[in-house]
């Protein structure tokens, strides 16, 4: 229970909070991640509400900043799924990429990893380390190979064994490399030679500043984003931003990821969340 | 990096310079403004509230004394750019190192802040400055922590201590035990040590952490942290600081558009230095942290201070001090020196960052990010298929000749013209420069490359150059 919640006893049975209390709030929602304009609409809805409905007015501004897309994965009528994996450097792409398999093949489905990460060192062996620890195969290609190339690959290695899901983890890239974005973009088009891509997942760190917010806008611009999952949201760090990139491009969170366990992994509950946020 | 700042701050400065006489109630308007931008950029509100009460009371005390004109709109970002050097923490430090070799850097930091990464930066730099460090693999929790360190020090040629597999499997505070063991034994001076990241309230990591540290008892431990972080800057900073503790800061991803707010908050909260910054995916994307110069970025001031030194560190004295004479006993710049000076600026680093660092690089941030990097091979292709003759004396370049020369490079003859016309307008500039022109201190390769560069980055330049009317223009529309 960090400030939100003093702010909230505090203004409880009183008529009404005083401008330093309306700062303690402030600065909550911004230590939240929120960003400036959120913050800003919240502050807006609690202070046209009467004291005892401010915790409410609060709640509400933020359940309605979230996005009305479904947030279950979109699964393909015949042939393999095929989710691609985005995101920054270091946001956890490689382990939640591992993850959202564990946790399909926990449904019984028949899931295929590719490791389209050429680029980072090691990166392909901490997939093939995960894929053995979850017995699922790995696809890869040589170090610095074509990324293009890997994933069509294991797209056609998909299609061919008939498996119901394809993870693909791509190599982290800053979202100003516009070669790198266009590389994402080729990524893409290169598999959907072989089978449609249903999901593109960005991958956003819970302790992202408002920088996350540009992140999405770009990546949306280069692969159409279907999702995001939320990762390290296990920290202190709660989130905030997530919320912001749903308010302002309608990108569902579809996961979120709680710590370094295979099963530390979970679809996204945004009444939770949001608690959370608080 | 920090552009977005950069951007804002521009406006608000931008709007005050256009006023004759700035009053306490322009300054106030300007504050809002300064106040915003950094929430955006993720600054911790504190220290928003306390850089903006410095400005305030600063500007407000120097206005009176102050004529009208630009002047006062110029005091105003002095004391702006002061504050934010301040914040950023004054002077930069250096890594001290042990009396007792070995030093013994520790890295510490969040997951995916870059450690393992900056732990081969870290190396290199060093390695280069003469010392030779020993890297040793103490992240036995991130599958393949170890093999991406081993893979890093191979591509540095730094060895690296690994007896552990990693990937969950053995005791990090042993591992970094015997490293250093082993670097003393090996005559190691220095050894870096990475370790696992963790998060700010994972109480059984930071115990870890500090059993390393009370381990190894290393001479500097550096908090490794990601240039996008948002609010949660603080508290994780906090959180180690009080925890294992640390002595200076390392910037990560500074080459994203992040913008840097983190950097602010956690050198003003913690008081520790921000010693690195790391800009990129290549091992030599990393330099030493200077807060004055970062301020000046911020601002959008440039960061001439970082492009003369990298110009310094690439360009051999002897040729420019040949180059210096002829510039002053009125010899023509010729094609020859034009390549070994682009030869030396592709050592200097890619041409897109050295652009950047220019003043008011901030306005064309697109355009140096596209900047076709290979320009510059093909401009050499071209140079060195000339013979030595025509590099002096570009005037007997014949139409055949130059059928032989685009030949020669791969290119084709429109662009040896181009390139052609291009240099006899640098050349006409360093005649004019000589004569007294505008002699800012731009070292004659940068003058050259404007002229030297393909389409890209004549645009580039000229798009910059077309306000301040500068000679090169000039001498290429008298050319056209």
């Amino acid at each position: 229970m960090g400030l939100f919640g003093k702010f909230i006893s505090k203004i409880k049975g009183t008529a009404h909070a005083s401008e330093s209390d309306w700062d303690e709030l402030e600065v909550a929602l911004l230590a939240a991640d929120l960003g400036p304009r959120l913050a800003a609409q919240v502050i807006t809805a609690a202070k046209s509400a009467k004291a005892e409905n401010a915790e409410a007015a609060i709640i509400d501004t933020l359940r309605s900043a979230l996005s009305k897309k479904s947030r279950a994965l979109v699964k393909s009528e015949s042939g393999a799924t095929v989710i691609l994996i985005v995101g920054v450097n270091g946001t956890g792409k490689t382990t939640s990429a591992a993850k959202l398999a564990a946790s399909l093949v926990g449904e019984d489905a028949r899931v295929l990893l590719a490791a389209a990460d050429t680029f980072r060192a090691a990166a392909v062996d901490q997939l093939q380390t995960w894929g053995e620890r979850l017995d699922i195969d790995v696809i890869h290609g040589l170090p610095n190979a074509d990324p293009a190339s890997v994933s069509f690959d294991a797209a056609q290695q998909a299609s061919a064994r008939g498996v119901d899901y394809l993870v693909i983890d791509t190599a982290g890239r800053l979202h100003n490399k516009n070669d790198l974005m266009a590389e994402l973009g080729k990524v893409r088009r290169v598999i959907e030679k072989v089978l449609p891509v249903q999901e593109v997942l960005l991958v956003v760190d819970a302790t992202t500043g408002q920088n996350g917010l540009t992140q999405a806008q770009v990546f949306a611009e280069s692969v159409p984003l279907t999702g995001l999952i939320l990762t390290k949201i296990d920290g202190s760090a709660r989130g905030g931003i997530a919320l912001a990139i749903e308010q302002a491009l309608d990108i569902p969170i579809k996961f979120m990821g709680t710590g370094e366990l295979a099963s530390d992994f979970a679809p996204f509950e945004p009444e939770i969340y949001i608690q959370g946020l608080l | 990096m920090f552009d977005s700042l950069t951007t804002k701050l521009g406006g608000v400065l931008g709007s005050l310079r256009s006023r004759g006489k700035i009053s306490p109630s322009d300054v106030e308007g300007a504050l809002v403004e300064i106040h915003e931008a950094l929430l955006e950029a993720d600054v911790a509100l504190s220290v928003v509230t306390e850089f903006i009460e410095i400005v305030r009371a600063r500007s407000l005390e120097a206005l009176p004394n102050l004529q009208s004109g630009t002047n006062q709109a110029q005091a105003v970002f002095e004391i702006i750019n002061e504050g934010l050097t301040e914040i950023l923490g004054g002077n930069a430090r250096r890594v001290r190192f042990a009396k007792q070799p070995p030093t013994i850097i520790m890295l510490a930091g969040l997951q995916g802040a870059g450690k393992t990464t900056l732990a081969g930066k870290l190396a290199k730099y060093f390695a280069d400055q003469g010392n030779t460090p020993i890297l040793v693999a103490s992240d036995l929790q991130r599958p393949n922590a170890v093999t991406q360190l081993q893979v890093v020090g191979q591509s540095v040629g730094v060895p690296v201590f690994a007896p552990e597999p990693g990937n969950g499997v053995g005791d990090p505070v042993k591992v970094a035990k015997e490293g250093i063991a082993f670097a003393k034994a090996k005559q190691h001076n220095m050894v870096i040590v990475d370790t696992a990241g963790r998060l700010g309230v994972d109480a059984t990591l930071m115990k870890e952490a500090i059993a390393i540290r009370d381990a190894v008892n290393p001479t500097e431990i550096l908090f490794v942290v990601d240039a996008m972080i948002g609010q949660d800057a603080v508290r994780t900073a906090k959180a180690f600081l009080d925890g294992v503790g640390f002595d200076g800061v390392v910037l990560t991803k500074l080459d994203g558009d992040a913008r840097g707010g983190a950097a602010l908050s956690i050198a003003h909260m913690t008081q520790r230095p921000i010693m690195f910054a790391s800009t990129g995916e290549k091992i030599s994307d990393f330099d030493i942290f200077y807060p004055e110069r970062m301020a000046s970025r911020i601002l959008g001031m440039g960061d001439v201070a970082t492009l003369a030194e990298q110009a310094k560190k690439a360009f051999d004295p002897a040729s420019s001090a040949k180059l210096e004479s002829k510039f002053a006993s009125g010899e023509d710049f010729t094609l020859e020196d034009f390549l070994e000076q682009l030869q030396a600026m592709s050592k200097m680093g890619s041409m897109s960052k050295m652009l950047s660092m220019l003043p008011g690089a901030g306005s064309m941030k697109k355009q140096i990010e596209n900047f076709d990097e290979s320009e510059i091979t093909r401009t050499q292709a071209i140079v060195q298929s000339m013979t030595p003759s025509e590099r002096r004396d570009p005037k007997i370049l014949n139409g055949s000749r130059r059928i032989r020369i685009a030949n020669g490079a791969g290119r084709t003859v429109k662009e040896v013209n181009s390139l052609v016309e291009r240099f006899g307008a640098a050349q006409k500039m360093m005649r004019q420069m000589r004569n007294g022109g505008t002699a800012q201190g731009m070292p004659p390769a940068l003058a050259g490359m404007g002229a030297g560069m393909g389409r890209p980055a004549a645009k580039v330049i000229q798009k910059k150059k077309s306000k301040s009317g500068n000679p090169a223009k000039r001498a290429q529309e008298e050319l056209g």
